[in-house]
């Protein structure tokens, strides 16, 4: 059992990285979006391993289904899918890489192995080999978000009005300054004027 | 599932997924790429406040609570991020961080 645990764990792990590794350094920026929704969706697995069912719910829903979708979407409106340079060059991309690099190796790892971090024992329930732990689940956590943590919920929906509401403040654009769309035929009748117009430069000439 | 697993390996996944979303935070050139980078790191936060629910008070809600408030908060900035994106791109006809530097001393 716990042998088959570990390697899903190493699975994922291996899952999560490669994906994110993808993502950040993929050409092609829509390609990098789809290895970030694989990277969603391991997150997500490995939320389910740590038993956090709720939560992995909620990344495949938000996550998976709203955020992704969302830079697709921006991706598709600001149409530079593929860069001549998409990452930074030179002495920039060497600076970059060394910092995460050292934030990783000397601050981050050596922190968390070396700090003891008083993990409880698992409680071993009597008549059975599984322990029994208390185990907070969506039942718990929907009674505390009326109970306990209310404001914080209410709060938190005011953030996410303000968000919309400054989302679409910030896009709208007034009717006055929205370049027109032209149709195929306005499109075709523009390109013979240029052309004509650039013999007749080269006659004229 | 605690016993198999040590707290630290998942808190290495978490710390391994974060630099590589600063990587690609700095690094890349194209705003929707940053954004990518800046998602990263908030998942790799919502791992760890789920390790550590899990491995330290599994009976209290705290930890979720976090996590969900993180998750929306994300979302959030994800709208607003991408709605200035389409902003910048109206404006300049780019959507790349070099170019956007009108403010550059």
């Amino acid at each position: 059992m716990n042998i088959l645990i570990q390697v899903i764990f190493g699975l994922l792990s291996a899952l999560i990285v490669g994906a994110a590794m993808m993502a950040v350094t993929v050409r092609n920026i829509i390609h990098a979006a789809l290895w970030l929704i694989a990277c969603f969706f391991g997150v997500g697995a490995l939320y389910l391993l740590l038993e956090a069912e709720f939560i992995a719910v909620v990344q495949v829903l938000i996550y998976v289904g709203a955020v992704s979708i969302l830079i697709l979407f921006a991706i598709m409106l600001t149409r530079q899918i593929e860069g001549a340079r998409h990452l930074v060059t030179g002495w920039r991309l060497w600076v970059t890489i060394a910092i995460c690099v050292a934030l990783f190796a000397t601050v981050l790892v050596p922190t968390l192995l070396s700090h003891n971090w008083n993990v409880p024992p698992p409680v071993i329930a009597e008549g059975s080999d599984l322990p029994a732990e208390p185990l907070a689940g969506a039942a718990e956590l929907g009674r505390d978000f009326v109970f306990v943590y209310l404001l914080h919920f209410q709060v938190t929906g005011v953030l996410l009005t303000m968000a919309l509401i400054g989302a679409i403040v910030i896009a709208f654009e007034e009717r006055a300054r929205r370049r027109r769309v032209l149709t195929l035929a306005e499109e075709h009748a523009l390109r013979e004027q240029k052309k004509n117009r650039g013999t007749e430069e080269q006659e004229n000439r | 599932m605690t016993q198999a697993i040590p707290l630290e390996a998942v808190l290495v996944v978490a710390a391994t997924l974060f630099c590589i979303g600063l990587f690609g935070a700095l690094a890349r050139r194209s705003m929707v790429g940053v954004l990518i980078g800046v998602e990263l790191m908030l998942n790799a936060v919502n791992i760890n406040l789920v390790a550590f629910w899990r491995y330290l008070e599994p009976g209290f809600t705290g930890g979720l609570t976090f996590v969900i408030f993180i998750i929306t908060v994300a979302a959030a900035e994800a709208a607003v991020g991408l709605a200035l994106i389409i902003a910048v791109y109206r404006t300049w006809l780019t959507s790349n961080v070099d170019n956007v530097d009108s403010m550059k001393g």
